[in-house]
């Protein structure tokens, strides 16, 4: 790192004056997955002495373009300016060198050692004596209280962020990133990180503030630049905006096509979920708190919300991977099921696709037929008196292949060959062709294709109107407004109330999503 | 220019195939390398070891006898690995499965019970190394306790239990005095395959464990859960399968396949029970199983290969005058390229000529 900074030096020789040009100015970035646009031509420029806040849905590029200025990934095409000078981020270290730091949102601390030991092994040798004096000093004069001798494992969690916090300062860096940072801290932590960011911002540094809290953007940063589908929709005040003005910018403000057929005659209620509590064993895992709805048969309801906000741990209760105490408390078909298997719901006529394709809807060396077992094996020809009929598994696979037109190189291919959208259709495909009365689906069209979403939600809509109960929890609202027929809002463990999609107003949407005007949220990510 | 180690984009079934051979290669060559450094001519060595047991009649026949505990063992081990279960002591559960069987022997000795006594044995054998597989597998489904320790460790208790029995209340009070309990009555001892020789119907009951865990694997629903919860745990869940089942499960079986060799080995070869009845049977058809690629028919071949190296052990004591803890050597370098060589099968060496030089900053 040290040589990296002398040979940073020349450029730093003639800083032209800092309010002429931005500090860091990223021009038409953009980042390419595949085929899959994470970042579309963006542009952004971050001012000395700027708190800038980045806000925008999971899935908009976030991530993504931070990332790339911190060197962890490299841009497709476009480039950054620094004091107006191109220059290549080649790595975290690079980054590090021209004056950048940053704070995960995920920590990455040594719960054995001391605070200053974990400060420590970021640094150089060179760097180390009287360590424990600067961290004390810098931790002292910002506002962020640290006692260098103690061990990480007796601290909470605002003070383990502390230590990431001073790591960077310690640096002494021109802008520093961070990452949600309040996601895990208190109000009463957050106001005192507040309080050193507009210290750190008199300095003359510049903040990079990631964040899908409307509030808390409003009452700190000086620019806002939202993003949405991988591009910029906007750079404005934050102050001189709305919650709900910002809101409906990063949700989208344009209603998309909405299917009227309004008078659509729903069934008895199938799915009844009544004041279902439920706490993860892991620890980072969001606590349920009083989910409480009604799902009816030929209805499909869609489950908005940020991710992280107790979504999987409501698809692992409905599905049965995880168990609710009550078995009351989750029931299909008027069946008590909250203390069913998922076999034993599979049975019942229900169905689930989870978000992740690879890994948990299917294993990925393993062959589609066999894939196909991992649900139908509740209730199928494929197994008989506990032995395989591998001639079905082909068969179904083949059916699959046909009704969902899954593209692959042969006929029996491992699951991980197979390109994101081809597997997915091919997961949703496996589901729906066993005619489920129940589906249950989380992020139907997570990276996948436009071709293939169309097709998946179309897939989606056709089994509801065959009277099935449909449940799709996505962090799309556009793919939910397409598709639902009511609509509720997930944050923090908790649901709002279900509302008619058509009526339901995208700003009003959106606050609900970045906790605003939610019934008695409680922070669940709190410790 | 450096060599790196790079993932391959898929798994290589041709090195899935090789990586044993390739193992067994490097560890003839290591071997060669050990017999020339003990001032042995290696090439000759190898050949006493490796080659001359297959040209004797009788060594092709104790390798199949010794071949017979290795793959019972390793069959069931090869369950439990795939199934992400680690069992370590099957060792342990040879022993108490001889020690159960043996208990019945021991007390119809001199009685004239009938030919129902070694059926019992074979039972009691198989019931008792699933009982005592329990143990490390409920410790770790109910208290999260690694089973790899505790499953090695009961080894020990075992060992201690047999010494126990056969120097305090089981030994044969005409043994002159020998840690030993009494000859097994004809009943109590497993019939030859061919008269006079020392092959015995084990070899058939190893067979058929072969041919049942192949359907088991390749055919049965149960096999299709044991090899995703190894493989894909998450997936596993979603299917319905609970780990924690299958890791209880899969002990007991391979449990009880140890426990058969053991009370087969006794009733079969040594007719009796006494301190010293396992060369280290449970801890060598760990190798086997990994060996044959933890695939029934794989370990077939592989516990042939392993019993040659028992076999050769002996005869390379006898004429090259060299340890027979040799041949633990042997095993443990042969264990030790197996898991290296399987690297290869995810991963390939290259070249790189221009190293990559992380330019800092332009």
């Amino acid at each position: 790192m040290a040589e990296a900074a002398v040979a940073a030096a020349p450029t730093l020789e003639i800083p032209p004056a800092p309010d002429e040009v931005p500090l860091l100015e990223a021009v038409s970035i953009t980042k390419l997955y595949g085929d899959f646009v994470a970042n579309d031509a963006i542009n952004l420029e971050i001012w000395p002495a700027e708190v800038h806040a980045l806000l925008g849905e999971n899935g908009a590029g976030k991530s993504t373009l931070v990332k790339m200025i911190y060197g962890l990934l490299q841009p497709t095409a476009g480039e950054f300016r620094w004091q107006g000078q191109p220059i290549v981020l080649s790595g975290p270290a690079a980054a590090r060198a021209r004056g950048i730091g940053m704070v995960f949102q995920h920590f990455s601390l040594f719960e054995q050692l001391t605070v200053a030991e974990n400060v420590a092994l970021g640094l150089d040798k060179a760097e180390l004596a009287g360590l424990d004096e600067r961290v004390r000093e810098v931790s002292r004069s910002y506002g962020l209280p640290l006692e260098p001798k103690r061990e990480v494992w007796r601290l909470s969690v605002g003070e383990r962020q502390r230590i990431e916090i001073v790591r960077c300062l310690l640096q002494d860096p021109k802008l520093l990133i961070l990452d949600e940072p309040t996601s895990v801290l208190t109000p009463q932590e957050a106001e005192q990180l507040f309080r050193t960011l507009r210290v750190l911002r008199k300095e003359g540094r510049a903040i990079l503030y990631i964040s899908h809290k409307l509030e808390e953007v409003r009452a700190l940063c000086d620019t806002a630049t939202i993003l949405r589908g991988g591009k910029v929709i906007a750079t404005c005040d934050p102050r001189s905006e709305t919650a709900q003005s910002l809101a409906s910018m990063m949700v989208g403000g344009e209603v998309g096509a909405v299917r009227s057929d309004g008078a659509k005659k729903l069934g008895n209620p199938r799915l009844v979920v009544r004041n279902l509590n439920y706490t993860p064993d892991d620890p980072h895992g969001v606590k349920l708190d009083g989910i409480t709805f009604e799902l009816a048969a030929g209805e499909i309801l869609g489950v908005a919300g940020v991710a992280g906000n107790g979504q999987d741990e409501l698809f692992a209760v409905l599905s049965g991977e995880a168990l609710a105490d009550d078995p009351a408390a989750v029931r299909i078909d008027t069946r008590d099921a909250g203390r069913l298997s998922i076999t034993e719901r599979r049975r019942l006529g229900a169905a689930f696709v989870p978000e992740e394709r690879l890994g948990h809807a299917t294993a990925p060396r393993f062959k589609l037929s066999e894939n196909a077992l991992i649900s139908g094996h509740a209730a199928s020809p494929m197994v008989r008196r506990g032995f395989i009929d591998r001639a079905q598994a082909r068969a179904f696979v083949d059916r699959i292949t046909k009704a969902y037109d899954v593209r692959k190189g042969k006929p029996d291919p491992e699951a991980v060959s197979l390109s994101g959208g081809n597997l997915q259709k091919y997961v949703v495909g496996r589901e729906i062709l066993r005619e489920p009365r129940l589906l249950v689906v989380s992020q139907p069209t997570w990276g996948v294709d436009a071709g293939a979403a169309a097709a998946i939600r179309q897939a989606i809509i056709d089994l509801a109107a065959r009277g099935a109960a449909v449940l799709v929890m996505s962090q799309d609202l556009d793919e939910l407004y397409e598709i639902s027929d009511r609509l509720v809002v997930m944050c923090a463990g908790r649901l709002s109330a279900p509302r008619q999609t058509r009526r339901a107003d995208r700003g009003e949407i959106g606050m609900l999503m970045a906790g605003v005007g939610m019934k008695g949220t409680a922070n669940a990510a709190r410790p | 220019m450096q060599l790196v180690l790079e993932r391959r984009p898929e798994r290589s079934r041709v090195m899935a195939l090789a990586s044993p051979l390739i193992a067994v290669a490097l560890t003839l060559a290591t071997g060669a390398a050990l017999f020339a450094l003990l001032g042995k001519p290696p090439v000759e060595a190898l050949k006493i070891y490796f080659l001359d047991p297959l040209r004797d009649p009788w060594a092709l026949q104790e390798i199949a006898v010794k071949a017979t505990p290795l793959v019972l063992i390793a069959v069931g081990l090869a369950l439990c690995y795939l199934a992400n279960a680690w069992n370590i002591g099957a060792e342990g559960q040879f022993l108490i499965g001889a020690i159960c069987g043996g208990w019945l022997a021991v007390k119809t000795h001199g009685t004239d019970a009938g030919y129902w006594v070694l059926l019992a044995m074979l039972l009691l054998g198989a019931i008792g190394g699933a009982l005592y597989a329990a143990i490390p597998a409920l410790f770790k489904v109910r208290f999260g306790a690694s089973e790899i320790l505790t499953s090695l460790m009961l080894v020990y208790v075992a060992e201690l239990l047999l010494d126990y029995l056969t120097r305090g209340p089981w030994r044969d009070p005409k043994g002159f005095n020998f840690p030993t309990t009494a000859e097994f009555d004809a009943v109590a001892t497993m019939p030859m395959l061919i008269e006079g020789s020392r092959l015995h119907f084990g070899a058939i009951i190893a067979l058929i464990v072969v041919a049942g865990a192949t359907v088991v694997l390749g055919r049965t629903l149960k096999g299709f859960e044991i090899k995703l919860v190894g493989a894909a745990p998450r997936a596993a869940r979603f299917a319905g399968f609970s780990d924690k089942t299958l890791t209880v499960v899969t002990f007991l079986i391979s449990g009880a396949l140890a426990g058969l060799a053991g009370i087969v080995e006794v009733s079969a070869t040594i007719n009796h029970l006494q301190p010293n009845i396992s060369p280290g049977y449970g801890f060598t058809a760990i190798i086997v199983a990994f060996l044959g690629r933890l695939n029934p028919v794989g370990i077939l071949i592989a516990a042939l290969f392993l019993a040659l190296t028992f076999i050769g052990g002996e005869s390379a004591q006898i004429s090259l005058k060299v340890p027979l803890d040799l041949t633990k050597v042997f095993q443990g370098i042969l264990l030790f390229y197996v898991l290296a060589c399987d690297t290869l099968i995810l991963y390939r060496f290259r070249l790189v000529f221009a190293p990559k030089v992380a330019h800092g900053v332009r």
